[in-house]
């Protein structure tokens, strides 16, 4: 027994990630967090999309289900779970039944080296990035076969629309991952990494987050991969696979229930699966903004207090909203859940405040920000921009970002090393 | 100290699951089926890589092979009739070359790992073991770097081979260029 709770807690002492110090139960817990932690963004977001969806189209979204809406999610999750689970007679029911698991695994798989913090992580990988894209890459085929399985005109169109472009996105991804990857080299040793939590601390060891680095190069870079990663999360403009207008829903037209929330779930934590490599690449991971202009430990305390703040706002507004709520009898109860939330929402940031609390939080915050960031811009997208025709779609991946993304590899590669060239020059006049 | 990953169950649960999904390849008759168990198998040998200590090679296993080349084989198949290949019979015949085959792979396999009666192994002897960190640096060093890196003109060799293939896909493809 004594030595279970020593093996438990001499973790703690060993300022590693779980997977670098061998320790299992401390692995188990941070894939339950994760998980945990990724379910309950999933739902915010479901919320979010709606209502941030709903106003920049002048409409107020959901209202009914709990004050502004905030129980719509669980309440659609309850519908969902409680639907009839439909087989068309045709099926193959055995792909059919297995391609929304193959989906959400690779979704969730990937998350197994997303450095939240440099201990926050599950593991760190020496392949960390390669890992990352080639299991996403996985949810093709989930896709595919789910497509394949419904025999049915509409989603096996969607399937092979939808793998066709992550096939050429893909490319083009690839090609600006690995001209980060070389930025990460630029040391007194010239050695690079692929592990994620190296390549955020080439970043803080540079002084430079990689989007700044050898300007334009690294903005052009991430330009690449910020297209490239709506295409391959399906998403508008890029969301031909469930063009609703064409093709009904897609590759998943067929599946209802429980199955479907599944779909629903992958698409949402590839999206943050995807936006947390495009955080850790360019965006500096975890490492707080303006590390060079604002340093010094009087800076350093202030951003630490962001985690709280950002709380207290949201516990502001919940209170702002408690007071406009209408005075009507009826509406008592979701008045009092609206107050009570802002109460829940206040103590935890007053936690935040806490020393040790901030500490520990502080890298998981920024981390969750930056990603936030990028997913309030897959919204925004959604709401902004008119969906593309299939061979604008390709035009766009063969005959744009990939030649840009070959250009930008050679010149990364040729900046990279201009004092070696240099002095090979130099050699070559003596 | 870390506990070792590389267990024995571990190596008996993979190969199970390589040797499980490379019968049903061959013994499905949907051929859907047998790219999703061929799949399975290919991701199980990519995690007996990881277990071998090489994360690199697993990692281009499973994008190259898993995600990359069984989506577009999959695409295939699934574009072609597949009622009319139900009712065929399988066209295995080749029984007695399977079976040589596989027995002088057999053969040479004991063969390299039995040592011979004066004790001397054809394989060498102890693996080389690397640290799971420098994996992927060391095959960077044998490919680019400047005194130790003698695979790259085979590299670029290989991959000249795979453009010439791509070039010809095309050119059977497309009627006019």
């Amino acid at each position: 027994m004594h030595s279970i709770v020593e093996y438990i807690t001499s973790y703690l002492q060993s300022n590693q990630t779980p997977g670098a110090a061998g320790n299992f139960a401390w692995a188990t817990i941070y894939i339950l967090l994760v998980f945990v932690g990724l379910s309950i963004a999933v739902i915010c977001m479901n919320w979010l999309e709606r209502k941030i969806l709903a106003h920049m189209q002048v409409r107020l979204g959901p209202m009914r289900v709990g004050p502004h809406g905030l129980l719509q999610p669980i309440a659609d999750a309850l519908k969902l779970l409680l639907k009839e689970d439909i087989i068309p007679a045709e099926a193959d029911a055995t792909v059919f039944w297995i391609a929304p698991f193959i989906v959400v695994l690779a979704a969730f798989t990937v998350f197994v080296v997303v450095p939240f913090g440099p201990t926050h992580a599950i593991t760190d990988m020496n392949i960390g990035i390669l890992f990352m894209l080639g299991v996403s890459s996985l949810a093709v085929l989930g896709i595919v076969t789910a497509g394949w399985a419904s025999n049915s005109h509409y989603p096996l169109i969607g399937a092979l629309r939808s793998s066709a472009q992550m096939v050429s996105y893909e490319v083009a991804m690839g090609l600006a991952v690995v001209s980060a990857i070389m930025m990460t080299s630029a040391n007194a040793e010239g050695t690079g990494t692929l592990s994620m939590i190296g390549i955020v601390q080439a970043q803080l060891e540079q002084h430079e987050w990689f989007l700044f680095k050898y300007f334009p190069l690294g903005i052009v870079a991430f330009a690449i991969f910020a297209i490239a990663m709506v295409a391959e999360t399906n998403r508008a403009p890029f969301d031909l696979p469930e063009a609703e207008s064409e093709l009904t829903a897609g590759f998943h037209t067929e599946y209802s229930g429980f199955r479907w929330s599944l779909f629903f779930l992958a698409e949402y934590s590839a999206m943050i699966a995807v936006s947390s490599i495009a955080v850790t690449l360019w965006m500096g991971g975890w490492l707080r903004p303006f590390p060079n202009a604002l340093s010094g430990p009087t800076w350093d305390l202030v951003f630490s207090l962001f985690p709280g703040l950002t709380f207290l706002f949201l516990a502001a507004l919940c209170f702002y909203s408690t007071a406009r709520m209408p005075k009507h009898p009826l509406f008592r109860i979701q008045t009092m859940g609206l107050a009570g939330f802002g109460v829940v929402l206040a103590l935890i940031g007053l936690i935040l405040f806490w020393g040790p609390a901030r500490t520990r939080i502080e890298d998981i915050y920024w981390f969750s920000a930056k990603v936030a960031g990028f997913m309030y811009l897959y919204i925004w997208y959604r709401g902004t921009f008119p969906r593309y025709r299939f061979d604008q779609l390709m035009k766009v991946g063969w005959k744009v970002l990939l030649p840009t993304g070959l250009a930008l590899l050679i010149l990364t590669a040729i900046v990279g090393m201009r004092t070696e060239i240099l002095s090979m020059f130099q050699e070559g006049l003596r | 100290m870390n506990p070792p990953v590389a267990t024995a169950f571990f190596f008996y649960l993979l190969a199970a699951t390589m040797i499980i999904g490379g019968i049903l390849v061959i013994t499905r008759k949907n051929a859907v089926h047998s790219a999703l168990a061929l799949i399975t198998a290919l991701l199980a040998q990519a995690a007996l890589y990881l277990m071998l200590y090489a994360p690199f090679v697993a990692g281009v296993q499973i994008i190259l092979y898993a995600g990359g080349i069984m989506v577009l084989f999959l695409f295939v198949i699934m574009l072609i009739s597949i009622e009319r290949n139900m009712k065929e019979r399988q066209f295995n015949k080749q029984w007695l070359v399977g079976i040589v085959a596989a027995a002088a792979l057999g053969a040479l396999f004991v063969t390299v790992y039995t040592k011979t009666s004066r004790g001397v192994s054809l394989f060498i002897e102890g693996r080389m073991s690397y640290g799971e960190s420098q994996n992927t640096q060391m095959i960077a060093n044998l490919l680019f770097d400047r005194h130790a890196g003698m695979y790259m003109f085979a590299f670029e060799i290989a991959s000249l081979l795979l453009l010439v293939a791509i070039i010809g896909a095309v050119v059977m493809a497309k009627k006019r260029i």
